[in-house]
């Protein structure tokens, strides 16, 4: 997909003479000087490539459903595609490639918060912007990047309450892959149970990617917890899950209440083992209204697989697209300083609700959700918020919506310390 | 307590389960063989082939993916490892590259993805086998709920263990194997024909890591990467057993799946694995040829 500077040159130059000398032959479609190029950064090998695959799909089918109904500013946007090969180092090296060599002021990119932190200094140096689509740990408050994805209270501000309060379980085992989220995500956790009176018995971590699940489960086993929280993420989720039908626990007496379990996960795991546990996103694919039902249908005409799943980071890879488009069409210019400015307070009305980029902290007001899995690899929504919650990246830290750490002005580092 | 230390027979059982092939190429052929944990995955993704494609049960595709893995293993040797013999970092750095192709071929459904064509089962993702009805669950043993599967694992690895035992001790296959072990150039010289053990050798301790990658499928996540991690532990447990030795491997397993089981209960996993790590380098500084050794080539 993407083109060295010479060819593209050359090509655009040949289909200008081509415009030129057979207009009628190519109606409407605008190339070269006439497009807007935006980047577009995901793995498309290496481990994380099954998720990130679907990201750079979405994107793409938001892209060509805007060009279909008349582009941005009457142009065309066509996306340059680079491939961050499930390595950090390399999601640096394309974003430098696409900021700085092809001078793209915005681009859409990033899964893993550790290929995030590798580019964030491209954009801040250069003063790009970056849409990142992924649910994350918070604490990070950079004015070049707009967060479209959940952050921990989004996630967890719903969650704990009504599984103490609805599901009557009170005593928390906590256990997540050992990094930088699923710490930050315990963190919050803590506060929340403490502060619903509830209790946590356990917080432990495994390795990323592990697979040997047996101790641990025997030790959630014989812990006299009533639930489990799961911040657990990648593969090792499909082996905690296996590995807990395996030693005789049902999600019944003992549910699993997911932060990262998606389903994609569920589909890898093979569905009986997730049946009755429950996960926390502002996204699930089985959403029932018709604008949901619409784009998991075009999603999958798009890609070509009728079985294909929809999820919450590929629902704002999809969603973050047009509030780029709705930011441009504000300021009626595509400079990243212009969309920027314009894209705090912008609303859409996404497949799973309205959204809306806030303007203090260019986090998304998201719509949180519960879902229960069900034996056909779905989640029954059995909890949603009556409206879009105020994102706090900080709220580990004690942010709360009257008293933001992450404002225009940048980190308040003075009431992080406090 | 019980389920503690049944989980830690569980863990020593998987460890043999790797380590039984390794002890065979490493221990009596003295082949660093990096692709080892590749055949397990082969084993593993037989299993999802299989029962994706053939309908067949976990126990089935045992003796599918001991074929597969074994005639993969006998390609190896013939084509790669059997140029090297003698040369110990030469055939680790050969396997390894081998372990990548291999790795690879999977990921890229064997080249196909490159025409666009995507074959389920294969490719980056991860995938998953069921288990039959029978082996889920558990069973009470004196008021412990014991995973029937992790019970089922420990009885295949005892076994192929016990298998693999009266091959090197009780055929005269495994008495020239042995034979080999000690002197291949006097073994030679008696008339054995090392070419042909040593080929059938490599191919048999390829095929248990085929069988080993079945049963991994039934509890782990099986996907392209799954094999490397695993080779490092089965080359833990044979190293501390002491190259060549069998009831060395078998001994090593179950003492670091006790090891790490225990640890794992006391504090956690992440600390037992260092411990392991521990254990296994003391026993290398204070046995330098492991716990079971005698001298060979």
């Amino acid at each position: 997909m993407s083109m060295n500077r010479r060819q593209f040159l050359t090509t655009s130059a040949a289909l200008a003479g081509g415009a030129i000398a057979a207009p009628a032959i190519l109606p409407g479609a605008a190339f070269g000087a006439d497009t807007i190029k935006v980047g577009v950064l995901f793995s498309q090998t290496g481990g994380l490539s099954i998720v990130e695959r679907s990201l750079t799909d979405a994107t793409r089918m938001a892209i060509a459903e805007i060009n279909a109904s008349g582009g941005v500013l009457g142009k065309q946007v066509e996306a340059v595609i680079e491939d961050g090969a499930s390595d950090p180092k390399t999601f640096n090296e394309k974003a430098s490639k696409l900021v700085i060599q092809d001078r793209l002021p915005t681009v859409f990119a990033c899964y893993t918060s550790a290929s995030r932190k590798a580019v964030l200094p491209v954009f801040e140096k250069r003063k790009a912007a970056l849409f990142y689509p992924t649910y994350y740990e918070g604490f990070e408050c950079s004015k070049n990047v707009v967060y479209t994805g959940a952050v921990p209270n989004q996630q967890l501000s719903n969650f704990i309450p009504w599984i103490i309060k609805t599901l009557g379980k009170k005593k928390f085992f906590i256990v997540g892959s050992n990094y930088i989220y699923p710490r930050e995500m315990a963190k919050v956790s803590k506060i929340l149970i403490e502060k619903n009176g509830g209790e946590y018995v356990a917080d432990e971590y495994l390795e990323l990617g592990h697979s040997e699940w047996g101790s641990m489960v025997n030790k959630i086993k014989s812990s006299g917890c009533d639930v489990v929280l799961s911040n657990v993420v990648g593969d090792s989720v499909i082996a905690f899950y296996r590995e807990f039908k395996n030693q005789g626990l049902s999600h019944e007496q003992l549910p699993i209440c997911a932060t990262v379990t998606s389903e994609i996960e569920i589909a890898a795991m093979g569905a009986e083992y997730a049946v009755g546990s429950y996960t926390s996103f502002p996204y699930f694919q089985a959403i029932d209204t018709p604008a949901n039902k619409s784009f998991v249908e075009r999603y999958r005409k798009f890609v070509n697989d009728p079985k294909a799943v929809t999820h919450h980071a590929l629902e704002s890879s999809y969603f973050q697209v047009y509030l780029w488009k709705q930011a441009v069409e504000q300021a009626k210019d595509t400079s990243a300083a212009a969309v920027l400015a314009a894209v705090g307070g912008q609303s859409f009305d996404a497949p799973g609700g309205k959204v809306t980029v806030e303007k203090e902290n260019l986090h998304t007001a998201l719509t949180p959700r519960i879902a229960q899995w069900q034996a056909d690899g779905q989640g029954k929504i059995v909890d949603a918020y009556p409206e879009p919650v105020f994102p706090l990246p900080y709220v580990a830290y004690g942010e709360t919506q009257q008293n933001l750490f992450c404002t225009p002005a940048g980190l308040d580092s003075a009431k992080l310390k406090g | 307590m019980i389920d503690t230390i049944f989980i830690g027979l569980s863990l020593g059982s998987v460890l043999l389960l790797v380590a039984l092939g390794l002890a065979i190429t490493y221990g009596a052929m003295g082949v660093i063989n990096m692709a080892h944990g590749e055949m397990v995955m082969i084993g593993a993704y037989t299993a999802v082939l299989t029962s994706l494609y053939l309908g067949f049960g976990l126990i089935a595709a045992m003796p599918v993916a001991f074929l597969v893995t074994a005639l993969l293993g006998l390609a190896i040797e013939k084509l790669v490892v059997r140029r090297l013999y003698g040369r110990l970092l030469d055939t680790l750095l050969a396997t390894w590259g081998v372990a990548i192709l291999i790795q690879q071929a999977v990921r890229l459904s064997f080249g196909l993805a490159f025409f666009g064509i995507t074959v389920a089962g294969l490719g980056p993702g991860l995938q998953n086998v069921s288990l039959p009805e029978w082996l889920g669950g558990t069973f009470s043993l004196a008021g412990s709920q014991i995973s029937v599967y992790r019970s089922f694992i420990i009885l295949v690895s005892v076994a192929l263990a016990a298998l693999t035992w009266g091959l090197m001790y009780r055929t005269s296959f495994g008495m020239q194997l042995r034979a080999i072990m000690r002197n291949p150039q006097m073994a030679a010289a008696c008339g054995i024909d090392t070419a042909r053990i040593n080929a059938l050798a490599f191919a048999y301790g390829s095929g248990l890591a085929g069988v080993a990658g079945v049963l991994m499928a039934g509890f782990k996540t099986v996907f392209p990467d799954m094999g490397t991690p695993m080779v490092v532990d089965g080359f833990l447990v044979v190293v501390m057993g002491g190259v060549g030795s069998l009831i060395g491997s078998i001994l090593s397993s179950a003492i670091l799946g006790q090891i790490n089981g225990l640890t794992a209960a006391v504090s956690n996993d992440i600390i037992a694995r260092a411990i392991v790590f521990a254990v296994v380098i003391a026993v290398i500084i204070w046995r330098p040829k492991g716990l079971f050794s005698y001298k060979g080539r």
